[in-house]
């Protein structure tokens, strides 16, 4: 998602599914849009698929810079 | 009596008032209000206590000021610690103070309302202040003790929901001394990284005194400075703390906080779903709807008889020639009514009318005419007929008539004797009607006619 982010594809998208929906594009642009809309439907789930699980824990090194490392946790055993 | 008379200087009595003084009260607690406060350049701060009666001077030095947790102000009720001090220049004695405390509500209360008022003065609290969060957050930040039981909550929520979360936990201590600092540096932190879409700041449930360091003006200052929205989340589901009402959204629990974060993503993904699904539905939709526009239009006579129109096209030109036609036997009719009516009107005693008498008088004379002349003919003809007659007896051809013949050689030479002839000659005969072609028999020179 380098020349859209997130908020602006799902915005498009949004746009794209109103206007196809309303029905007054010529059917070319109909096509077209359509098109675009596949594309980034597929976008915007790749980005929600993409996100990995990682906790990271946030410390300063020697010289005062911010680093992370993981942060080790074990889920209690409850109900 | 005058000689055992006592007399002391005014220094000497100010100094045994204040060895008094200050001996018998060298630490003591007053109640009563504040009046005329006032902090000096020095830092020292300067006031009177006084109730419905009285009233005493009272000195707060800078390194006391400091440790207060609240800000003195006329018209408080406090209650002070502290000694009381002789200042003999001026013949005064003060309370040099110790502690104060307020009176009536406790002094983190009144702390709590004086911050609350101040940053509420500020704007801070304003609801057009407060950010969304945003609706997908990939990188999440955490401030919060990593030990305590308000991470393993949040951990445990997200897990649950959505595992593929990336969280960044700031540890801070979030109690005790120091602990509103830790808090307010992990949220600058957090917003140093650059990339943390949503900060939760929290801890569990506690005691006043637990949860100061989130009613602490660092902490709400940091929570302001942030870049990214932020989650506040103190366990403490019936009060606020000022950082409630500084962040962004207020959770009432850590896993409250938590839930709010991966509810938005749910939300997203969610939406994201429908989206895919009406988009879909929108062009199988126009799709069909163009197939039975197509469908539609097959069916149309056009396609399926072509000539049809060509056969209308032919249709309306007879029509409108049949009707061009009888508008114009119309027209014409009408024109000829007019020319005729108006012709009637010229006719009479116009140069026609008598052209027609002319003419008809003209037809009547050369009918007259003609008749004269056939009986002039007539006439002429009976003359000419007469004559023939009389002309018939003396031609002899009036002789043939009578029975006799005349006999001629094919020359044409008339027979008056026989020595003209041979046996076999051809001659003719003409009689009165008619002629004979006859053959010489015989040709006597005696015939057995009488003589004459």
């Amino acid at each position: 998602m380098t020349d859209l982010k997130f908020e602006e594809c799902l915005q498009r998208l949004e746009q794209i599914v109103s206007a196809l929906e309303a029905g007054n594009l010529p059917l070319e642009d109909s096509l077209k849009v359509f098109e675009e809309g596949v594309a980034l439907s597929r976008r915007c789930a790749r980005y929600l698929e993409d996100a990995e699980r990682r906790i990271e824990l946030l410390a300063k090194d020697e010289a005062g810079g911010l680093t992370t490392k993981p942060f080790i946790w074990e889920p209690d055993e409850e109900s | 009596m005058s000689s055992t008379r006592t007399v002391l200087s005014v220094s000497e009595l100010s100094t045994k008032l204040r060895d008094v003084l200050e001996e018998r009260f060298p630490a003591v607690w007053v109640e009563g209000e504040i009046s005329n406060f006032k902090v000096y350049g020095s830092g020292h701060a300067y006031f009177t206590l006084k109730d419905a009666a009285a009233q005493i001077r009272a000195v707060l030095f800078r390194n006391r000021t400091r440790r207060l947790r609240f800000e003195p102000k006329d018209g408080l009720h406090v209650m002070a610690f502290g000694s009381i001090e002789v200042y003999a220049q001026r013949g005064e004695y003060q309370l040099v103070v110790e502690l104060l405390e307020p009176r009536g509500l406790g002094a983190l209360q009144l702390a709590f309302e004086q911050l609350k008022a101040r940053l509420e003065a500020e704007g801070l609290f304003d609801p057009a202040r407060k950010r969304a969060l945003p609706r997908f957050p990939r990188k999440i930040g955490i401030v919060t003790s990593p030990t305590g039981a308000a991470i393993r909550d949040m951990l445990r929520v997200i897990g649950r929901r959505f595992g593929d979360l990336h969280i960044v936990l700031a540890p801070a201590r979030v109690q005790g001394d120091g602990a509103a600092d830790e808090i307010a540096e992990g949220v600058a932190n957090l917003n140093a990284l650059g990339d943390v879409d949503v900060i939760i700041v929290g801890r569990g449930g506690g005691s006043l005194e637990d949860l100061w360091a989130f009613n602490e003006e660092v902490v709400a200052r940091a929570l302001v400075a942030s870049k990214a929205p932020v989650i506040s989340a103190v366990g403490h589901e019936v009060d606020f703390t000022i950082a409630d009402f500084v962040a962004d959204l207020r959770a009432p629990t850590p896993s409250a906080a938590a839930e709010l974060v991966v509810r938005e993503k749910q939300a997203v993904v969610d939406a994201l779903a429908d989206l895919r699904g009406r988009l879909d539905r929108a062009m199988t939709r126009r799709l069909e709807r163009e197939h039975s526009r197509l469908a539609a239009l097959a069916d149309r006579r056009v396609l399926t008889d072509p000539a049809r129109p060509l056969r209308d096209h032919e249709r309306r030109v007879d029509d409108a020639r049949a009707r061009l036609r009888r508008a114009m036997r119309a027209t014409l009719r009408e024109a000829g009514h007019v020319f005729r009516t108006a012709s009637v009107g010229l006719g009479r005693g116009s140069p026609l009318g008598r052209l027609e008498r002319g003419q008809r008088q003209l037809e009547q004379l050369d009918g007259r005419l003609r008749l004269d002349i056939r009986r002039a003919v007539e006439g002429c003809r009976h003359h000419v007929r007469a004559a023939a007659g009389r002309l018939d007896s003396l031609s002899p051809l009036g002789v043939l008539a009578r029975g006799y013949s005349v006999t001629r050689l094919p020359s044409g030479e008339v027979l008056r004797t026989v020595s003209q002839v041979a046996r076999g000659d051809l001659v003719r005969v003409l009689l009165h009607r008619g002629s004979l072609d006859c053959r010489v028999e015989k040709a006597r020179e005696q015939d057995d006619r009488p003589q004459v």
